[in-house]
């Protein structure tokens, strides 16, 4: 048998979507079906003075409006929760539509359902909301001033909770006797995720049965299930069945629980009949949790030889109108706890305010905090290198946590397991050609012509979520182990059943690859079931980079139990014992006995007979594991940056892009790069040209993609990546997890490069996006 | 993103279409529908009907008589940039339609559809007037043609009147000795031109004789830079430099991505650049 893991097989789910043959949530139809449209607050906070729906619900085809008035009268709890508690964590109620008050842009105030998805649309601008505008603040600095508009009553000064970590006096020591300090102040700008299919649920309630099916476009069905058993819908959780079918891709945004599934689901409920809603690309925009919105506040101490003595991190991170499933998490321990990035800094606090806005929630996307905290490390490192006179390369060096210093205390709570920094950096020093680029960098600074930069970008991130304990420790309302229920057929084909749902990046091609590795089978016998409550067993989903990890970790767990069943059944049949078996290739065999042997087929088809079988075994050959990973993974790598500016108009060009990265074992090296890729766009994407601007009043002013900046493929460079390989010490796979990487590493590199080509202005810092007209304002100021 | 209610009508003739646009208040004419449709799904515009004029063959086409070059209002971006007769008479043209959009939006979107839904940031306007086109226009009581420098009034306004269709535009060829350029500084996310700078010098024995410049994105309308300043030169680049600086636009338009100001200080580096590009091409 060839080797499957590691190898580039293209992704078996491609035929189908690449045909325009998948089915997502929006293409299902149901017999029926009725279209339900959201009524939605264009102001970002008004108090509601009433509601008329009469002239909606005059139109013909329409066959219901509901208000908040409609969700007290179901009895339901009609409650959007939040799954991730701080201490003292302020958590107002997120009622699914709101009643009195409005507090964003896109808040839900009324649903309509009508025959077909035009006439709703056309009636929910009839429904008559008489709104009293108040006053709004959607800056998350401005939120904290004294006498900003309350966004809540119950939250006093709009701060949703006070968190931090870290040693603050040995913090302030180590400022005190510092030869060097460098210091920020930065903007992590709002993003908007866009995913390209957009959020869309079918509710199927059936009151003959009081079952309730729900397609929807879902990372996690199992906890969307939760959840809506538990606040929302509060139905029961046996009665209600998720299925994600094909999910176009979520970033996060399709990991949390919003009002706008569990109304449609009660719209199903009240009329008895499938409903169905997609939004649109505005709605999208509006109500999608947004991702980073940080303001902060951050200095770096260095002694004489350039190495760090102390790290101080103030920030205030937009938590929105409500808090979402698991916004507090984020700008928290998946934030604060990745400060200490790949070096070794003895002291370090960082403190962060959860800030209440009127604006769309903010909550876990790509990356999910930990691009926040390497922007915020590797833009220090920068400065660092210029302060000291060490540049950026040697700066870093001089700090990386050395190799034998693992596993690492981190002074932030995380125990690094593994690392080999050195190589990472080395490998992308010989990429890009550093020393030639500098050269020219020089002579170009001479000649007036424009002008280049180098950045590098040296980042780790925590991923794999997650130790259950450790996660429960710190808030999680939840578990984050995953589940593989792996069943091996009479004929040896096999299915498993992952509680790790995809939504694009190809689990059923990964986990095919691990079960015939593992089996030493062929992929094509594997079947891969995911995203469906009522098949697979519960699990917790596709985030945090954690579904080869983790996911992956589990299906392992299950086909070792599959082999030390086959080998009591093989002992049986080969009249051996089982401690003398071993299994290799797809075969039992008898150890040092080479033709007594039996194939997987073989063994399958006589637990499923079971006519010649142990007497204390129980027939089948099947098996499920519950995997709770011991620690975090800890990719990292170091990623350069070359860019042009044009100081004439303030433009950037991408001229290369080198990524090493280290994600420990690779199942397919394709999809990894794949995801890499994905993730640079999206963090260049962040670097350059993506922004959500919510003017004074609370109007998300880039609501559409004619001012919101995507990514284009032409806009992007052919990106050089490569790869070192520690594994991962703790899981069976050695895997680490790569969703997030690029999307981590990236801006702080582009970043430092614009930055690295402006030093001759003297220019220190550009927040994001670097527009040509804020790098054309610096270069004149 | 659905549109209102609205009933759809196809015209088989330029004169059935303006029939049915005498027959409906507010009706609004469809080519590529690549500018009406957005409007329409955004509800910014709720026609009660439309009027589908994009089968209208009579309408569609380039041709050359005259020292000048006809091109039909359904004529798609595609073809304008793929046109061997712009491409020798007036390649600025070709240049410009061939920056708009991506290959789709080229494939059906038309320049009488671009020029009457005149956005500011559109690629075609300043080339039409640097050029100095002339707009045709039918209606039931006959036709007419207006210089496109006055074509073009506001914000989205044009000389366009509500009983009346754009037939074609008619271009004078650039003569010989003439070269031409368009620059486009692209928004990142619409695509359209921030800034787009069109220009067009003459020269003669190595001097300047012509020279045209005219920047789209900062104003409401085309904005016209007087460069005649260049007239007599050898267009060296400080004289072209001082010539495009000369662009001012008494209130430019600005949104989040390119303020006022900043939109008039690319204009000028763009001026420059188109000029120093038709130079080199002359
Ligand atoms: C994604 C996208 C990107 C784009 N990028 C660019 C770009 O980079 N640069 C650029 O310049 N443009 C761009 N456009 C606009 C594109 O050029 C459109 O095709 C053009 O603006 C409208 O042409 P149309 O044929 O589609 O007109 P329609 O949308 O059919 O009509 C537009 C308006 O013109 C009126 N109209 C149309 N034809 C006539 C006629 N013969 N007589 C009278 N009135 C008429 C209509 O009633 C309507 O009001 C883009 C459009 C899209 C969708």
């Amino acid at each position: 048998m060839a080797r499957v893991l590691g190898t580039s097989i293209k992704r078996r789910e491609d035929p189908a979507l690449i045909t325009g043959r998948g089915k997502y949530t929006d293409d299902l139809q149901a017999a029926g079906m009725a279209h339900a449209a959201i009524v939605r607050s264009p102001y970002a906070h008004a108090r509601i003075r009433g509601i008329d729906t009469s002239a909606a619900e005059a139109l013909p085809g329409v066959l219901a409006v509901l208000t908040a008035r409609d969700v007290a009268a179901a009895g339901i709890p009609g409650v959007v929760p939040v799954g991730w508690l701080l201490p003292d964590l302020k958590t107002p109620a997120h009622p699914m539509i709101a009643a009195d008050t409005v507090r964003h842009v896109g808040d839900a105030v009324a649903v309509v359902v009508a025959e077909d998805r035009y006439l709703a649309r056309d009636a929910a601008e009839r429904v008559a909301v008489d709104y009293e505008p108040l006053d709004a603040v959607a800056d998350v600095v401005a939120a904290l001033e004294d006498g900003a508009p309350a966004v809540h009553e119950d939250a006093p000064g709009n701060v949703a909770f006070d968190w931090e970590i870290g040693d603050r006096e040995s913090v302030d020591a180590a400022f005190a006797s510092a030869a060097h300090t460098v210091e920020l102040d930065l903007r992590n700008n709002r993003l908007i995720p866009h995913a390209i299919e957009p959020r869309a649920v079918l509710a199927s309630y059936d009151s003959s049965t009081g079952e309730m099916t729900i397609h929807m476009t879902s990372q996690n069905p199992h906890v969307h299930r939760l959840l809506m058993t538990l606040a929302s819908l509060g139905m029961p959780e046996h009665k209600v069945r998720i299925v994600a079918p094909e999910v176009g891709g979520g970033f996060g945004s399709k990991i949390h629980h919003y009002a706008d599934e569990a109304i449609v689901g009660l719209c199903s409920m009240k009329l008895d009949r499938p409903v169905k809603w997609t939004a649109t690309r505005t709605e999208t925009n509006l109500t999608d949790a947004h991702g980073r919105d940080h303001s902060t506040h951050c200095e770096l101490a260095l002694d004489a030889d350039g190495r760090i003595t102390g790290l101080r991190v103030d920030t205030a991170a937009a938590m929105g109108a409500y808090l979402s499933t698991f916004a507090p998490a984020v700008p928290t321990y998946l934030y604060g706890t990745l400060m200490s990035g790949q070096y070794d800094i003895p002291a370090i606090h960082c403190h962060v305010t959860g800030v209440f806005t009127h604006t769309a929630p903010v909550d876990a996307y790509r990356g999910a905090g930990r691009p926040e905290a390497t922007y915020v490390v590797e833009r220090l490192m920068h400065l660092a290198g210029e302060a000291t006179g060490l540049g950026p390369v040697e700066v870093r060096r001089r700090n990386f946590v050395p190799p034998d210093a693992f596993p690492y205390q981190t002074q932030v709570a995380l125990a690094y397991d593994s690392g080999n920094y050195g190589p990472a950096m080395d490998r992308a020093l010989e990429m890009i050609g550093y020393d030639d680029l500098k050269t020219e960098q020089a002579s170009r600074r001479g000649n007036g012509g424009k002008l280049i930069g180098i950045g590098f970008s040296s980042y780790i991130e925590a991923c794999g979520l997650a130790p259950s304990a450790v996660v429960g420790s710190l808030g999680a309302q939840a578990g984050q182990w995953e589940s593989a229920d792996v069943r091996v057929h009479p004929t040896a084909s096999v299915t498993v059943y992952t509680g790790s749902s995809s939504h694009g990046q190809g689990h059923e091609t990964t986990f095919s690859q691990i079960v015939a590795d593992k089996l030493g089978i062929d992929p094509e016998a594997v079947e891969v079931i995911h995203g469906d409550t009522d098949l697979v067993q519960f699990g917790m989903g596709t985030y945090g980079s954690r579904s080869a990890a983790v996911g992956g970790s589990a299906i392992v767990k299950s086909v070792e139990k599959i082999i030390e069943k086959g080998k009591k059944i093989a002992a049986h049949l080969l009249e051996a014992s089982a401690e003398d078996l071993e299994y290799e290739d797809g075969s039992f065999r008898v150890a040092g006995s080479p033709d007594r042997a039996l194939a997987l087929g073989d063994v399958a088809l006589q637990a499923y007979l079971a006519h010649n079988y142990p007497d204390d075994l129980e027939p089948g050959l099947s098996a499920t594991s519950f995997y709770d990973p011991a620690n975090f993974t800890y990719p990292f790598g170091t990623h350069v940056c070359v860019v042009e500016v044009d100081t004439e108009t303030g433009s950037i060009e991408l001229l290369r892009y080198a990524a090493v990265d280290d994600v420990g074992n690779v199942i397919n090296p394709m999809i990894v790069d794949g995801q890499l890729h994905g993730g640079l766009a999206q963090g260049i994407g962040q670097a350059l040209w993506e922004n959500a601007v919510y003017d004074d009043s609370g109007q998300l002013v880039s609501g559409s993609l004619m001012d919101y900046a995507v990514p284009k493929i032409h806009n992007l460079i052919p990106f050089e990546l490569d790869r070192t390989t520690t594994p991962c010490p703790h899981n069976p796979l050695g895997v680490k997890g790569v969703g997030e990487a690029g999307a981590i590493a990236s801006p702080a590199a582009v970043v430092n490069a614009v930055v690295d080509a402006l030093a001759p202005f003297g220019i220190s810092h550009i927040d994001m996006p670097l527009t040509p007209e804020k790098v054309w304002r610096a270069v004149n100021s | 993103m659905y549109p209102a209610q609205f009933d759809y009508r196809r015209a088989g003739s330029v004169d059935e279409a303006l029939g049915l646009l005498q027959e409906h208040e507010d009706a609004k004419l469809m080519a590529g529908g690549h500018s009406l449709i957005p409007m329409m799904k955004l509800r910014l515009a709720q026609p009660p009907v439309v009027i589908d004029i994009g089968r209208l063959d009579e309408l569609k086409g380039i041709s050359e008589a005259g020292g000048s070059v006809r091109v039909g209002s359904l004529t798609t971006h595609a073809d304008i940039a793929a046109s061997d007769v712009l491409a020798a008479h007036c390649p600025v043209f070709a240049e410009a339609a061939g920056h708009i959009g991506d290959a789709q939006v080229r494939n059906r979107g038309t320049i009488g559809g671009n020029i009457a839904h005149a956005d500011p940031g559109s690629d075609i306007p300043p080339v039409l007037v640097l050029l100095g086109a002339s707009v045709h226009l039918q209606s039931p009581s006959g036709t007419r043609s207006v210089a496109a420098g006055d074509f073009f009034q506001d914000l989205l306004m044009t000389d366009v009147g509500e009983d009346e269709i754009l037939t074609h535009v008619d271009v004078p060829a650039l003569g010989s000795g003439t070269g031409s350029a368009y620059l486009k500084f692209e928004h990142p996310a619409s695509g359209y031109a921030v800034v787009g700078a069109a220009a067009a010098v003459t020269v003669q024995d190595g001097r300047c004789t012509a020279a045209g410049l005219v920047v789209g994105g900062v104003g409401a309308v085309p904005t016209t830079v007087d460069v005649s300043s260049l007239v007599g030169t050898d267009l060296s680049d400080d004289a072209i430099a001082a010539a495009a600086s000369g662009l001012d636009a008494e209130d430019p338009i600005g949104d989040i991505f390119a303020s006022g100001d900043y939109r008039v200080h690319v204009g000028k580096v763009y001026g420059k650049r188109a000029l120093a590009a038709a130079r080199d091409r002359a």
